[in-house]
């Protein structure tokens, strides 16, 4: 059995690498923004709207990807969007997985009346449409960063607490939690000590796929606009000009959307490859 | 020449190692043949071999089966599993597994009349009726409607055995279909099981790995030692003196057959090393 | 009788699950800084006639006043007015409510086609390139949300190739009048087969953009569901009596495979109905979801709490059917 699931296992695996170096490419883009966006993001010219790429007949070379309705520079947008969308990422990837796998743990190990109240609550999280939810709260925060990552963690956190309260639950009634606590470990250590290292793996392939699904909901926030200041540079706001015009200027669609959708599947694919790269049984 | 004909069967793990050495062994109609070993010595593997339902990591290195005169390999893959299902039928080890648990009984004693021999339902049903009270079943009517779960292990094997016959086979294979069962039941099964051979003269090849089975119900048997043919004989002549030295100490280790004052006797690490060797030859001579 | 002790216990949760949800929305929605009634009347307005307005709509009382009231016009079925569309909330939302249901429905049943065509493809070519194929597909179907692939076929059915609606519903310029809102049904009762081609092209894309992701789901599960019965011994058995090697998998071990997936897609069903929301706003299709994002941005606080309600009864009944269908479905619950 172990020698056949490990000859079907590659090594490292090619969708590791294709993955995380589009993840690395998108970063260095992010971080460098300033220094290789050939064009100022917010910077309009009405006389240069809807040049096509460089590539189709008409094109100005100064536009690699050409430009929006209102002459920006669709290659420079999509740069300073990619801040914007791996700050989110980052930021409320962490914080929802720090909330909700702590609260999973403490509900799948402590189980009683924890458990119950934490198991109830993500009950209740199932029963709301999660895109109509981040709408509310973000009509409730107020635009902005701090209320997109505040709407991400709110309606996000039942994703780590369900799986993770699972996994600790299963951990739980394993010997050798049952043997630390004979040694005389304290009920809270044996939590870190010995149930925490065995459920890190999932935890791990969840965040990377929180990830991608943070950058979708902040597309989808922009989309609705709702995000961010208007006129600021964002994929999900692109992408909702671009589907007006798509007929008009297929380019101001087409490219934002090809980050986004390489994005969102190097995210998961990450988390996937890595789940396999962790787990002790497939290794 | 007999009904069912194995001939150099020899079969291999892919890129590992054989399971079974040129075996050849025939089953006639109204004999009952025990296919005798430990486990692992491969004789489930020929009951797959018959049936076509080998594990798809197994390969045919080489030798034919052949039912009625017919090489099976000469078929088409679709004639060939109609031929098998039409004139052979399984009887499995396992009671509690062998049913699917969502269907109710009836279906599963006629599909196979219905679906594969192209009977109307209505004779396929009466069929099954009257099956079920050759094996004693009492209420026909309310045990086809009902689900496997809602009947005995004992119950659920009878059900086996009349469904393995509904299409009057040629050759039942039986796969040790007593081990799974309470040791009470056993007996009724395997008297069951010999009623319905003699009644309808079936070529009977009984898969067990024990002699005491062996002794009651089997006319003739083939002893498998690590995929070969040890011995092939009459139950009478093997009872009376077995002629290769591991049958005489496979025979020992079998309660029935030792002097109640003897202990148990294991098989003896040099028998064991005569057969692997027999075995290693075999292998050398077909240069592997 | 415990089945119908489980049935009673999952119903008393579903309504402890919907108590919850209402009070969450009703005071989350009550922190919302804008003043909404100051937003429906022309400028220049007195205090004196926002205070009027706000009492009209009680939202001069506290939170926890409004909630009784709320609560105590739910259950004689009155869901308030609606501040922007000035109509009963009931109305409104049940006049929209067919249009989300056709649409996810048409999605279940495009998904379960896909997926399970899938699954049985995988399963009857297990072990080879085919199957190694469909893993890759559903593994790249399952990783991108709906949202995304909604914009994917925007580009290839609208722009590239332009065969079906972009947008909207049905055309305005078919004329027909029907009793409902369930067009799609209705049409096909009224044999308007011109109607209906027109609602089938509207909601061609909508609805693969919401079944990718869940066609992925039931691909993989239902296949691993199979794969795991392929190996049991009556479906052995069945194929010693003759049949092909297609017919052992969807007479034996489809119908006990298709058990344990069961569950696990009608979670996914519910989430499937959170992705209208988003698809219906990308395809400007008039259901619950484009309603609900419009009261948001108007702030028309009875609308929005009367659809999230009504999206968390859905989906709370979505699980409650499927829990039901699992113990129908199953003989040994039937009979316990």
């Amino acid at each position: 059995m172990r020698d056949a699931r490990s000859r079907v296992r590659r090594p490292i695996g090619l969708r590791l690498w294709l993955s995380g170096g589009w993840i690395t490419l998108l970063i260095i883009g992010a971080v460098l923004a300033p220094l290789i966006a050939p064009h100022d993001p917010l910077y309009q010219d009405l006389f240069a709207g809807r040049m096509p790429p460089v590539w189709v007949d008409g094109a100005d070379p100064n536009f690699l990807l050409g430009t929006d309705s209102l002459g920006r520079d669709v290659l420079s947008r999509i740069l300073y969007g990619a801040r914007l969308a791996l700050t989110v990422a980052l930021v409320a990837g962490t914080l929802t997985c720090l909330i909700g796998a702590t609260l999973g743990l403490i509900a799948g190990y402590y189980r009683g009346w924890v458990d119950m109240v934490i198991s109830r609550l993500v009950d209740i999280w199932m029963a709301f449409p999660p895109v109509l939810f981040a709408i509310l709260l973000i009509a409730v925060l107020g635009t902005g960063l701090t209320s997109i990552i505040i709407a991400i963690v709110v309606i996000d956190w039942t994703r780590f607490a369900r799986v993770v309260r699972a996994e600790a639950m299963t951990q739980g009634t394993m010997d050798y939690v049952a043997s630390a606590q004979v040694v005389g470990r304290t009920k809270a250590g044996t939590m870190f000590a010995e149930i925490l290292p065995n459920v890190l793996p999932t935890i791990v392939a969840l965040l990377t796929l929180e990830m991608g699904i943070a950058v979708i909901v902040e597309a989808i926030l922009s989309f609705v606009n709702l995000s961010i200041s208007t006129d600021a540079p964002t994929w999900g706001g692109m992408i909702a000009e671009g589907r007006t015009s798509v007929h008009q200027a297929w380019w101001v669609l087409v490219f934002p959307l090809i980050t986004l959708f390489l994005t969102v599947l190097s995210f998961s694919q990450l988390g996937e490859g890595l789940k396999d790269y962790f787990d002790p049984v497939l290794r | 020449m007999s009904f069912l004909e194995v001939e150099n069967l020899t079969l291999r793990i892919a890129r590992g190692p054989r399971i079974l050495r040129a075996v050849s062994l025939g089953v006639d109609q109204g004999e009952v043949r025990g296919l005798v070993g430990e486990s692992g010595a491969g004789k489930s593997m020929i009951g797959k071999a018959i049936l076509g339902t080998l594990p798809r990591a197994i390969q045919v290195v080489s030798g034919r089966i052949s039912l009625d005169g017919t090489d099976l390999q000469t078929l088409p893959a679709r004639e060939r599993r109609r031929r098998i299902g039409a004139q052979v039928a399984l009887i499995p080890q396992d009671p509690l597994t062998a049913l699917n648990p969502v269907r109710r009984v009836g279906p599963q004693i006629t599909n196979r009349l219905v679906d594969i021999l192209g009977w109307d339902r209505s004779r396929a049903e009466a069929r099954a009726r009257e099956l079920l009270d050759e094996v004693h079943i009492p209420d026909p009517d309310r045990v086809m409607r009902s689900y496997p779960h809602e009947l005995s292990g004992g119950m659920r094997q009878r059900i086996l055995i009349a469904s393995a016959f509904a299409a009057e086979p040629k050759l039942i294979i039986a796969d040790e279909p007593t081990t799974a069962l309470d040791v009470t039941v056993q007996k009724q099964i395997l008297r069951l099981i010999k009623e319905m051979q003699d009644r309808h003269n079936t070529a009977l090849l009984f898969v067990t790995h024990d002699l005491g089975v062996v002794s009651k119900i089997c006319q003739s048997l083939t002893v498998l030692y690590a995929g070969k043919v040890i011995e092939d004989t009459d139950t009478r002549s093997f009872f009376a003196a077995p002629g290769h030295p591991y049958s005489q100490a496979l025979l020992h280790a079998t309660p029935k057959y030792t002097d109640p004052e003897d202990s148990l006797t294991p098989v003896p690490q040099h028998v064991i090393d005569a057969v692997e060797a027999e075995v290693t030859d075999f292998d050398k001579g077909l240069g592997a | 009788m415990p089945f119908l002790r489980t049935i009673l216990a999952r119903l008393a949760a579903t309504l402890v699950t919907l108590f919850g949800a209402a009070v969450i929305v009703f005071v989350v929605i009550r922190v919302v800084p804008g003043n909404p009634i100051a937003m429906m009347l022309p400028p220049g307005a007195t205090e004196d006639d926002i205070a009027r307005l706000q009492a009209l709509y009680g939202l001069d009382k506290s939170i926890f006043e409004q909630f009784v009231i709320w609560l105590g016009g739910v259950v004689r079925g009155d869901f308030g007015t609606s501040i922007s569309l000035r109509q009963p909330v009931l109305n409104l939302v049940l006049g929209r409510l067919p249009a989300t249901l056709e649409l996810s429905i048409m999605a279940l049943v495009i998904a379960v086609f896909i997926g399970g065509a899938m699954a049985l493809t995988g399963t009857l070519r297990r072990d080879t390139r085919t199957e190694a194929a469909i893993d890759v597909t559903s593994g790249m179907a399952l990783s991108v949300p709906d949202f995304l692939w909604g914009l994917i076929l925007i580009l290839l059915f609208g722009v590239l190739w332009p065969v079906f609606h972009i947008s909207g519903r049905v055309s305005p310029s078919l004329d027909f009048d029907f009793q409902t809102q369930f067009y799609l049904f209705e049409s096909v009762l009224r044999l308007r087969f011109d109607v209906w081609a027109d609602l089938v092209s509207h909601m061609f894309m909508p609805s693969l953009a919401l079944a990718i992701p869940l066609a992925a789901i039931i691909s993989q599960l239902l296949k691993q569901s199979l794969k795991e019965t392929m190996h049991l011994d009556y479906v052995t058995l069945a194929r010693t009596k003759g049949y092909s090697e297609a017919s052992v998998i969807t007479r034996e071990a489809l119908p006990n495979a298709v058990l344990p997936t069961l569950t696990l897609i009608g979670v996914q069903f519910t989430f499937l109905i959170g992705g209208t929301v988003i698809i219906e706003r990308l395809f400007s299709y008039e259901g619950l979801g484009n309603m609900a994002i419009d009261a948001v941005i108007n702030r028309d606080l009875p609308l929005i709490q009367g659809i999230v309600i009504l999206f968390a009864l859905l989906f709370t009944v979505v699980n409650l059917v499927v829990d039901m269908t699992y113990a129908a479905l199953n003989p040994r619950l039937r009979h316990a």
